[in-house]
């Protein structure tokens, strides 16, 4: 029988798994992959305590409002990427440090 | 059955989390972030979620690594070269420091997991008990929910997606002129 700590476990490792590529990657869209991985996790966690919750299926409701607001995100997040790159040739975060002005 | 495919399923999920997480290769990570998308929307199956799989299927799949895979191609050379000379190894003396942190992290999720004990909370043993059926009726009971109970949050979360599609439009504009 699965139960509901393997779903919390998978969903743990899989946070951590982002939390490495967030800060170890030098590279806006891999930064960008590990806020996805990270933020899967907690939609992970969100499906798995909605099995329990068949009636008002909370759960699951909000895990699709996640993903929605996941998609939003990836948008203004990939938008500003390319305006980086546009002005500065490169989009390695550790290297953007002017402001406009 | 439902066990092994669990298992099968979370080792898809975290093995390919793993090589994203340790590829050279951007291409080759993002390409390995599809499969990782794939496995959770099985994990979501066997958690009786398939409205949510097939949701996932296709927003993420279909909309967000394809818009991932475009600002990739749009920002160019550089960033292929980038992606080239960037020799990380998973434990270098690079990114111990990150290494460390998630693995840390790792050890104080998985303690809290085991002190709260999901298993036994009151309303988990009461559903368990309770034997409402699983049916095909899910998906009805997704849309009458979504339009009765969670018609608030839709709204907003509708008027959030509009004006986030306003902004990134607006943001990646080429301004004439200035800059």
């Amino acid at each position: 029988m699965i139960t509901l700590t393997d779903f919390m476990l998978v969903s743990a490792a899989l946070f951590c798994l982002g939390l490495f590529v967030v800060v170890s990657k030098k590279n806006a869209i891999q930064v960008l992959i590990g806020i996805e991985l990270m933020l899967n996790a907690a939609i992970l966690n969100l499906v798995a305590f909605g099995k329990y919750d068949r009636v008002n299926n909370g759960g699951q409701m909000f895990a699709l409002f996640a993903i929605i607001l996941a998609a939003a995100t990836t948008a203004v997040a990939l938008a500003i990427i390319l305006n980086v790159y546009r002005q500065y040739k490169t989009i390695d975060p550790d290297k953007i440090n002017r402001l406009k002005d | 059955m439902m066990q092994a495919l669990f298992y099968l399923m979370a080792f898809i999920t975290l093995g390919s989390a793993l090589v994203v997480a340790v590829a050279k290769n951007l291409v080759r990570s993002i390409f390995m972030f599809f499969v990782t998308l794939f496995g959770l929307a099985g994990l979501y199956v066997l958690a009786l979620a398939d409205f949510v799989a097939v949701t996932q299927i296709v927003i993420y799949v279909g909309g967000i690594l394809v818009l991932i895979l475009f600002a990739f191609m749009l920002s160019g050379k550089e960033t292929l070269a980038i992606a080239q000379q960037q020799t990380n190894r998973f434990i270098s003396l690079n990114n111990l420091p990150s290494v460390l942190l998630a693995g840390l992290f790792l050890v104080v999720i998985i303690n809290v997991i085991f002190k709260a004990d999901v298993n036994n909370l009151p309303w988990i043993k009461a559903a368990i008990t309770s034997q409402v059926k699983v049916s095909d009726a899910n998906i009805n009971n997704i849309g009458i929910n979504l339009m009765t109970r969670y018609l608030l949050p839709f709204e907003a979360i509708s008027v959030l997606l509009m004006l986030a599609l306003v902004g990134a439009a607006h943001i990646s504009r080429k301004e004439e002129g200035s800059i």
